[in-house]
């Protein structure tokens, strides 16, 4: 078959073109590399502890900026990097097209859309889905993880750099009710927990090639925690049996808290402080992360969080228990500053906006609190009208909240 | 100027031609590189050179590149429909009638086709449905879904006429349906209708099996431990088990879905043996030799092997099971096949962890049942019931 000469034209130079362009890139993104990107660039945020950078001082339905369809469902948030706004779906009757989306910050349109086909197992339980991991990008590349096991790699504008299929490699990588966990990605490498009952690992890809950089043998026990930035190059890996902190240039453990965790929500580390829900919550102490081993500075067994992850800012700590109670504690001990029952229940982790805090019940009830130390109270709410299990997204663009089959852009304050 | 322009077309023709057969040559090894991919990430550098330059072909290339699906692996595929993704959300128009061609050549790879669909759809929907009308026994499952679709819709319309008409769209269309819940959606209308199925057979479940157990499998060790029916299955020898001997038994199971449910089988006091493993056998009569499908459904960790060679296992224990949760390829040999389950229920205690039970069948790549020559019809409740053990006195 011959091809017609439009290809030609558009084979041969475009080819030649994109490769020149591939050269002079490079050596420009490589400077940014090492950097945490501006936006909402992973689950937990850009600090890792679930702070955005925006304020709100209140919540209506005036603050709904857009709402857009979604291709698929999913339970994965959104990040936000560059003025644009990245997502992943699934769809199909047994949730096997897998999408990437690329949406405008300012409009929501859609400024580019992938799928892949899945290769691993996409069972799950009903209440999860197939896009539950979070994607991550270092402001270069994002990095889009599924359920089944398929990792993607792709340029900002959509241009795939890479693709892994982890079950193909390791057969019995996978849950049968879901994979839930996110990616971190610091100094070239994204991490991934693939952790269940079965086969488990935690590896570190290269953020050129996808290739392993190192993997390592997790316990045989079903986790959907994520991993956490801890500090460049160094990432925190949490399970059963404690957190593993690993240097994420070899695959080595820097140290360990052995003290057990939750399986359910992550640990978050806000400045020098790792907070980690193990029996309530205990706080380590980690202003020299790579050198020593953390010291616990306390632990409290009023803080314990339910599903959602904890979430700090300043001298505060949030967590929502089972029960729907937003307590608030003091980072520096443990004690207890004061409650508030929400309307729940609560899958998707709260987002803290300077003095407010947003959180968002299973039924899509956004509820916007206002806090100080000593007192806090509901100033607004807006019922969405859809499944939200997902946690928010914010930037000064706006904050994301995903939906069912929809994402929302509400507006944040401006100066 | 005759004579310059037949100088021109003399020079560029040829020169045209040759671009064009580099070109393809060029898109041709870049495809392949792309089908190089392997586990681990290997071939991806090259790949991600090799994609960039896919992606940006014409969209006239369209077909060539779908064509390269046919003999891709997973991983490379995606790398492929990615690249298919990216061209067509660039370009102007598609080539709707080579696209159209390659959709109707059902050798082509399934996923590639419709994904020719979908290309299809996105410019000319009106076109793509009129295509999809006739694809109710299509190799792709998504095209195949979206037609039985169409024609369940159809036989709801049919209801209001007159049951007749709405029986045989409805048994038309659960013969070509594969999806369980369309499947099921048809057999509940045709129960209203008046009609029985027979969803074992349907499915192609099996439920005549020669059972042996318990035997021990504390603390989860049973798994990786080798018993007697591993090495070889004999059905009149008995073997020392958990609690005494034990010896092989028949074990017929009278449910829709083909469960076969250990616990009654094997019925232990309160909620049933913990920590035990059991095994399933059964001979399976090919036709002749084919590629086949064995799929199974299981909440404990298991383990199958087909004539003696294991396929897969897994050591995950009540995490959830559905139909055809695990696929596994195999070789039916003509005649007799041997199918061993091996099955190892864990300790836990709680409501949900009860469960000591699978579901297996054999069927084509579409999901389609093949059955077993000497295939014993499908048991009632009560003959099944016959086959099950006694519970032992507390």
């Amino acid at each position: 078959m011959k091809a017609p000469l439009s290809m030609i034209a558009s084979y041969a130079v475009r080819g030649i073109i994109y490769s020149a362009l591939m050269l002079t890139a490079l050596p420009l993104c490589t400077a940014t590399h090492a950097g945490i990107p501006p936006g909402w660039p992973a689950f937990q945020g850009p600090n890792s502890d679930g702070t955005g950078n925006a304020t709100i001082s209140e919540l209506n339905d005036g603050r709904i900026a857009w709402r857009v369809d979604l291709p698929g469902s999913g339970l994965s948030s959104p990040i936000i990097t560059d003025e644009k706004i990245f997502l992943t779906c699934s769809s199909g009757s047994e949730q096997d097209r897998l999408h990437v989306i690329c949406l405008d910050a300012e409009t929501g349109a859609r400024t580019w859309h992938r799928q892949l086909w899945a290769t691993g197992r996409t069972m799950c339980h009903k209440k999860t889905n197939v896009a539950a991991p979070s994607p991550c990008t270092d402001g270069k590349h994002i990095y889009a993880l599924f359920s089944s096991n398929d990792l993607a790699c792709f340029d900002l504008t959509g241009r795939l750099v890479w693709l892994r299929g982890i079950t193909a490699d390791y057969p019995n990588v996978s849950n049968s009710l879901g994979m839930s966990s996110s990616l971190v990605v610091t100094n070239g490498v994204v991490v991934a927990q693939v952790e269940n009952d079965s086969e488990s690992y935690a590896i570190g890809f290269d953020t050129t090639t996808g290739q392993n950089r190192w993997r390592l043998d997790r316990p045989k026990a079903a986790n959907w925690t994520s991993p956490t930035l801890l500090a460049a190059g160094l990432v925190g890996l949490q399970s059963k049996n404690g957190i593993d902190a690993i240097d994420v240039a070899n695959g080595g453990v820097a140290w360990q808290y052995t003290g057990g965790a939750s399986t359910i929500p992550s640990s978050c580390r806000h400045g020098d402080i790792l907070f980690v829900p193990s029996q309530g919550l205990v706080a380590l102490s980690c202003s020299n992360l790579i050198d020593k081993a953390p010291q616990q500075l306390w632990k409290s067994s009023r803080l314990s969080p339910g599903t959602p992850s904890p979430v700090a800012s300043d001298e505060t700590v949030f967590t929502i228990s089972r029960g729907d109670v937003l307590t608030a504690g003091n980072t520096a001990d443990g004690e207890r500053r004061w409650q508030l029952r929400l309307k729940g229940p609560f899958s998707s982790t709260p987002v803290v906006l300077e003095d407010k805090l947003l959180a968002i019940n299973e039924e899509g009830v956004a509820q916007l609190v206002a806090f100080s130390d000593d007192q806090a109270e509901v100033i607004g709410t807006l019922d969405l009208e859809s499944t939200v299990l997902a946690s928010p997204a914010v930037s000064s663009a706006g904050i994301l909240i995903r939906g069912e089959s929809s994402l929302w852009k509400l507006r944040v304050d401006t100066e | 100027m005759r004579v310059f322009c037949l100088a021109v077309i003399i020079t560029v023709l040829p020169l045209a031609n040759g671009l064009a057969d580099d070109a393809g040559r060029h898109l041709q090894a870049d495809l392949q590189t792309l089908k190089n991919v392997g586990n681990e990430g290997r071939g991806n550098p090259k790949a991600t050179q090799c994609w960039q330059r896919v992606a940006t072909a014409s969209a006239h290339a369209l077909p060539e590149i779908l064509t390269a699906l046919d003999d891709a692996n997973p991983l490379a595929a995606n790398w492929i429909r990615l690249a298919v993704d990216a061209i067509a959300s660039q370009a102007n128009s598609l080539p709707l009638d080579s696209l159209t061609a390659f959709l109707a050549d059902t050798k082509h790879n399934p996923r590639a086709r419709r994904l020719a669909w979908e290309l299809i759809d996105s410019r000319e929907p009106r076109l793509a449905e009129e295509l999809l009308a006739g694809m109710i026994d299509d190799p792709s499952l998504e095209l195949r879904h979206d037609a039985v679709a169409r024609l369940i819709d159809a036989a709801t319309q049919e209801k209001k006429g007159g049951s007749a008409a709405a029986t045989t769209s409805l048994k038309k269309a659960l013969s070509a349906a594969r999806n369980v819940d369309q499947i099921k959606t048809i057999t509940a209308s045709l129960k209203k209708l008046g009609e029985s199925i027979d969803l074992q057979e349907q499915f192609g479940f099996i439920t005549d099996w020669q059972l042996i157990g318990p035997f021990d499998n504390t603390d989860e060790t049973g798994f990786d431990r080798v018993f007697p029916p591993e090495q070889g299955i004999d059905l009149s020898t008995r073997y020392p088990g958990k609690n005494g001997d034990v010896t092989w038994r028949q074990f017929l199971s009278a449910d829709p879905y083909g469960m076969m449910d250990l616990n009654k089988a094997f019925p232990g006091p309160g909620d049933g043996l913990k920590e035990v493993t059991a095994f399933a056998a059964t001979t399976f009569f090919a036709e002749k030799s084919r590629p086949a499908e064995v799929r199974l459904g299981c909440k404990n960790a298991w383990k199958v092997w087909h004539n003696g060679k294991l396929l897969f296992g897994r050591d995950e224990y009540h995490r959830g099971m559905r139909i055809d949760q695990y696929t596994m390829p195999v070789v039916l040999t003509a005649g007799e096949n041997t199918l061993l389950v091996k099955l190892c229920q864990d300790g836990q205690t709680k409501d949900w962890t009860k469960q000591w039970q699978f579901q297996l069948r054999v069927c084509d790549a579409t999901g389609g049942a093949i059955l077993s020559e000497n295939r014993p019809p499908t048991p009632g409740p009560e003959q099944a019931a016959a086959t099950h053990g006694k519970e032992p006195p507390l």
